[in-house]
């Protein structure tokens, strides 16, 4: 399992998965991802590299989660996957998508809380947690 | 965790571990009920812990689990030894409320009901992703910042004094500067002036369906069969970066070590940091009142085409996510706090200076959207919500099921359907959105509005029904 949603009477709140912690950084962006366009199949042949740094692992995923944001916002581009390389507390990736215009979105995201937010190995995995304010 | 009623719709969570307050909670018993079943209840206790919160940390009848406060959360600090923190105000800063009294009739829209939607659908921008047709430089966008809705009534000329007059705050809240909003959260909101956004958000025509005070009525300007014109935005992106960017800002600067929860991130309300806060939010707060200003003058315009003799006119403008330097009576002494309302209405009494001199001897008017398709209604302030609240009363009918949850029972082809069939013609960006809004997932609004007559932190004046439901 990439992702799954838990109960959150307000707003949005899922879970991640990952072996290491790029993969859990890119599937965190899938769940941002099927918040906004629902299972919507976004193209991604267009690309954009983000850079984002952290105090630490959950302010990191934060940041990068409201990076994929303010692209969609201020560029117009809604991500369909991301590549994410983590080294420190460093991230680059490079966001793989479309122009938001060609799609119809089915749901507004407006921040990225740190509510109940956590990064933590479980069983062999890593697990994550992100309240999204919607 | 220990609950004690203390009286009819009032309940205490008393003192314990890391609280510096009691919590109360204001509720019905069958409120109460679904209070209990997400995280609110732990939510006020975690506001409870923080520095210099005075008397208690509050949730009124509407509230349900947020993120740092609850939503329907209401806290004062004291000055000198508390805080602002950002997730006391939450991402959309004065996400607000403003209605407008027409001098139509609710049988000059029946016939129209379905053009007039297609028509404000296509001219006032809502929904994911629409951007909006006003351009403006970014030099212009910073006087909007601080001068808000009076800004684009004086300086634009899209509007009337009255308008910004009968605004909270006038229209635009002091002490905003431009200068500590970031260049993100410009580029955030710079296109989205004029639009209404997504989720809860929305644009109504409604009708007065019943009147309980007659008097207030009359001052409100309000009749039976009257259309009224509600609209329900915020601060859009730029709203967002702004709590954002200051609650990373106050991360760096003070930590998060020892609190509950990492949302509550604060700063002490008199820090360089916190005054920074405060000045960045007033700026957000203008831009939604601006942004509520400039939707106001084309529904104006596009109401014009349908019928060339309309007169609209503002009643009222309320926030619902807000801090504010409010003077309040405690201990039998007046005192300057700084009162946090997070999906709370302010409903000061009669008297204060606060309110338009046109309503100041009956109260503030206060603006309670109901779910989509349910009764809206309009109360008054009252002396009592300044003793027991802070002067605050609740915001709307307040969620009670996850959106996750609306959406794998409801759909929204079914919802627009059982609208329709109420007389209700409704517009939407997505089914979906219909889904997660359906009124099946909110509380009863009647019983939301009942308890608050009932604890006298607000009066009802008058029920309005919808007509046409625009959702972003």
């Amino acid at each position: 399992m990439k992702f799954k949603f838990l109960e959150h009477t307000g707003d949005v709140k899922f879970q991640a998965f990952g072996k290491n912690i790029n993969e859990l950084f890119e599937n965190s962006a899938l769940a941002l991802k099927e918040v906004i366009c629902g299972k919507i199949k976004v193209k991604g042949g267009r690309k954009k590299t983000i850079k984002v740094n952290g105090r630490d692992y959950e302010s990191m995923l934060h940041n990068f989660l409201e990076e994929l944001l303010y692209l969609l916002e201020t560029e117009k581009f809604i991500m369909a996957k991301t590549k994410v390389k983590v080294k420190g507390l460093k991230l680059s990736a490079v966001v793989y998508g479309d122009k938001s215009g060609n799609y119809n979105f089915v749901n507004p995201v407006k921040a990225v809380t740190y509510s109940e937010i956590f990064v933590k190995y479980e069983k062999g995995r890593l697990v994550c947690q992100v309240v999204l304010d919607v | 965790m220990e609950l004690k009623k203390i009286s009819k719709n009032v309940y205490e969570i008393p003192k314990e571990g890391k609280m510096n307050v009691i919590g109360t909670i204001y509720a019905s018993e069958k409120l109460l009920e679904n209070i209990k079943k997400d995280k609110t209840l732990e939510q006020v206790k975690n506001v409870a812990c923080l520095p210099g919160i005075i008397k208690a940390s509050i949730a009124l009848p509407d509230s349900h689990q947020g993120y740092g406060f609850p939503i329907g959360g209401v806290a004062a600090f004291d000055m000198d030894t508390g805080v602002i923190s950002p997730g006391g105000v939450g991402y959309d800063i004065n996400c607000s409320v403003r209605l407008l009294r027409t001098n139509l009739k609710k049988q000059d829209i029946l016939e129209k009901q379905r053009e007039i939607v297609e028509a404000l659908y296509r001219k006032i921008p809502s929904g994911v992703g629409r951007g909006s047709s006003f351009n403006i430089s970014k030099q212009e966008l910073n006087k909007v910042l601080e001068g808000g809705a009076r800004y684009v009534v004086e300086k634009l000329k899209l509007g009337v004094k009255e308008d910004y007059e009968n605004t909270e705050e006038r229209g635009c809240m002091e002490k905003a500067d431009a200068s500590k909003v970031s260049e993100r959260a410009i580029k955030r909101g710079i296109g989205q002036l004029g639009t209404v956004g997504a989720g809860n958000h929305f644009l109504e025509i409604q009708y007065v369906d019943d009147i309980y005070d007659k008097k207030a009525a009359k001052i409100f300007g309000l009749e039976e069969n009257q259309i009224i014109m509600m609209i329900h935005c915020g601060s859009r992106g730029l709203g967002h970066q702004v709590a954002s960017d200051y609650i990373q800002a106050m991360e760096n600067e003070y930590g998060f070590r020892g609190l509950s929860d990492r949302e509550l991130v604060n700063a002490p309300i008199k820090s360089k940091l916190g005054k920074e806060y405060f000045s960045a939010m007033a700026c957000a707060a203008n831009f939604a009142f601006a942004n509520k200003q400039i939707i106001t003058h084309w529904v104006r315009e596009e109401m014009k085409s349908f019928f060339p003799e309309i007169k609209i006119e503002v009643i009222y403008d309320v926030c619902h996510n807000i801090a504010k330097f409010e003077e309040h009576v405690i201990d039998g002494k007046k005192q300057m706090v700084c009162v946090h309302r997070k999906g709370a209405t302010r409903a000061f009494g009669p008297g204060r200076r606060e309110i338009p001199s046109a309503y100041r001897e009956i109260g503030q008017p206060v603006l309670i959207p109901g779910s989509m398709g349910t009764a809206s209604y309009i109360l008054i302030g009252t002396k009592r919500a300044e003793e027991l609240t802070w002067g605050s009363t609740v915001h709307g009918a307040g969620r009670v099921q996850s959106r996750t949850h609306a959406l794998e029972n409801l759909r929204g082809e079914e919802i627009k359907k059982e609208l329709n069939k109420k007389g209700i013609e409704v517009k939407a960006g997505s089914w979906k959105s219909l889904a997660e809004e359906a009124p099946q997932a909110y509380k009863d609004i009647d019983e939301v509005v009942e308890t608050v007559s009932e604890l006298g932190i607000s009066k009802k004046v008058a029920r309005l029904r919808p007509l046409v439901v625009i959702k972003g």
